[in-house]
């Protein structure tokens, strides 16, 4: 028994080399000296980029825990404004009633927008709004009705729980009905490939996943581009915001910090929204 | 004492057997309770029969159940002659040494992941379904159903070469002994003694298919609607969960994915017991 006493402290010292021994670089650098758990919830388009740097910063300090949960804006703003979690996320602006009565704190550190994209082939550039409703909704359903070739358009659309989805749906299509016949995909990704393969289809992806495979789609004159989403003149976008009550603690403030980095901006633009500088 | 040591093991054994039993029944309790709160809403039977159709707040599988139908069906149709003609090849036909390398070749594609058959159909058989019947993306019931079948031929062609072996050696030997060429062995003395090995395999390959997710999801298109024609997209009840999953944990859009579980439990359990039936059927038979 005694034997195995003897390991002991070495095994202790052992582990805790083990627990401070990872580098902490830049733009981590501030998390050195925390510790403690940090609660977000709230929208499902934040999800990745919080889990992304969540990560990050639990390697750099493993003393530090991060929980990340769904649930939706409404949620986020509900359960950060009664104190359940530290961060509540939300996809669009809290009301001034919202910001009023929780004593909110807002912080919005990216914009999405999402524009629709056709196949590079396609000779079709621009629509105008009520086209893309009517497209959307089957009314529309051959290219030739709008200057293309005689070929049935396919419609690609996002699964229900896909924030892209939502913004597109809100402020693409006014909330207009998406027809049954849509084919639907799962990520961003998965919608670049399935227009890329087809020359007569169309979807839509966030802006920042735009590359030379597919090509985005005028709307109502406005080309959508990471500069137009920017600067407010292509309209289907909305802001990404996390929100606290009251002034942030020390943790979430530092988290909150870490995502106008560049590392934090970098992980941003990985999952298609566009960092504010 | 070695009493004793007796009891303890069959008592350990016993549980074991009775853990492993009731997991499969608590997954089903399981099932049936997350799903309750929908189906208490309103009722089972519209979440069968009503659209799908999660922001007019209704919850309707009857696409996807049309759809997986449809999709395995169809995989089990394109399937059952590829399956028997490669039975026929490695059992009767090819020369022994043909035959021992082409079984080893087919075991091999057993093991392919289905997510590879995904990929090679999404860039190779899409765009030809697409622009060969020019109607549609190419993502259709018709591609997700050839993906399907050319995945599930090989475990159908081994359970069929199988019940083949089995057929004692007398039996062909008496109907050489009578003239019989290669083939009318095959079709009047092998194919009646190893229908009920063959009837298995098909089942065992349908409930492959039907459980399949990657392929229906990759390629079938998965619109919410029911397919009129093989050239249009449609949705499984697998391809339907895992694209409904990411949705939060307390939306009733959530909850009715369970209903697919529900079915999709039942279907396979109806499987097994069928399969297992005939397997006592036949040792009663021998």
């Amino acid at each position: 028994m005694k034997k195995h006493l003897a390991f002991l402290p070495l095994l202790i010292a052992g582990l805790l080399l083990g627990t401070f021994s990872p580098a902490f670089s830049g733009s981590l650098d501030s998390f050195k000296n925390e510790k403690g758990v940090l609660k977000i919830s709230g929208g499902t388009a934040h999800i990745p980029v919080m889990k992304d740097a969540a990560q990050k910063i639990m390697t750099a300090n493993p003393d530090i825990q991060i929980s990340i949960a769904g649930g939706g804006s409404g949620v986020g703003i509900k359960q950060v404004g009664e104190g359940l979690v530290d961060i509540g996320n939300s996809g669009r602006k809290p009301t001034a009633e919202e910001i009023d009565r929780y004593g909110l704190k807002v912080h919005q550190w990216a914009v999405d927008g999402v524009a629709p994209v056709v196949n590079p082939k396609n000779k079709v550039s621009k629509l105008t709004k009520a086209q893309m409703s009517d497209i959307f909704a089957g009314k529309i359903d051959n290219w030739r009705q709008l200057g293309g070739e005689n070929r049935k358009i396919n419609l690609y659309t996002r699964d229900e729980a896909s924030g892209t989805r939502e913004v597109f749906w809100e402020k693409g299509l006014d909330k207009g009905n998406v027809t049954a016949a849509a084919h639907v995909v799962v990520s961003n990704g998965a919608m670049k490939s399935a227009v890329a393969q087809d020359p007569y289809g169309i979807g839509y992806v966030s802006v920042g996943h735009i590359d030379r495979t597919v090509a985005p789609v005028a709307l109502d004159g406005v080309l959508p581009t990471i500069e137009t989403v920017r600067n407010g003149s292509y309209k289907v976008a909305r802001g990404l915001y996390s929100n606290t009550k009251g002034e942030p603690t020390s943790l979430a403030k530092k988290f909150l910090d870490f995502l106008s980095t560049p590392e934090g901006s970098r992980i941003i633009e990985e999952h298609g929204f566009i960092p504010l500088r | 004492m070695k009493k004793l040591h007796e009891l303890v093991a069959e008592r350990l054994l016993c549980l074991s057997a009775l853990a492993s039993s009731a997991i499969t029944l608590a997954i089903l309790a399981f099932l049936v309770v997350m799903g309750l709160p929908l189906m208490r809403a309103g009722g089972v039977l519209p979440l069968v029969y009503s659209p799908w159709a999660p922001f007019q707040g209704s919850f309707g599988i009857f696409p996807m159940i049309v759809g997986t139908c449809a999709i395995s069906l169809a995989s089990l149709v394109l399937a059952f002659p590829l399956s028997l003609g490669c039975s026929f090849l490695i059992a009767a036909v090819a020369p022994s040494a043909v035959s021992r390398g082409f079984r080893r070749l087919i075991e091999l594609m057993t093991g392919i992941p289905t997510v590879v058959y995904g990929f090679v159909g999404i860039f190779l058989l899409v765009p030809i379904v697409r622009e060969l019947f020019r109607s549609g993306s190419g993502m259709s019931l018709l591609t997700a159903a050839l993906v399907l079948g050319i995945m599930i031929t090989p475990t159908m062609t081994l359970f069929f070469c199988d019940s083949f072996d089995r057929i004692p050696k007398s039996y062909l030997d008496a109907a050489e002994a009578l003239g019989a060429s290669r083939t009318q062995q095959l079709l009047h003395v092998m194919l009646p003694l190893a229908k009920k090995g063959m009837l298995t395999g098909v089942l065992l390959a349908l409930g492959r298919a039907v459980g399949d997710t990657l392929i229906a999801l990759m390629l079938a298109g998965n619109a919410v609607q029911v397919p009129t024609s093989v050239l249009e997209p449609a949705r499984t009840l697998t391809a339907h969960i895992a694209l409904v999953m990411a949705a939060d944990y307390e939306s009733p859009e959530f909850r009715s994915i369970f209903t697919c579980g529900i079915v999709l439990y039942l279907f396979t359990l109806t499987v097994t017991f069928v399969v297992r039936a005939m397997g006592s059927a036949k040792d009663e038979a021998a």
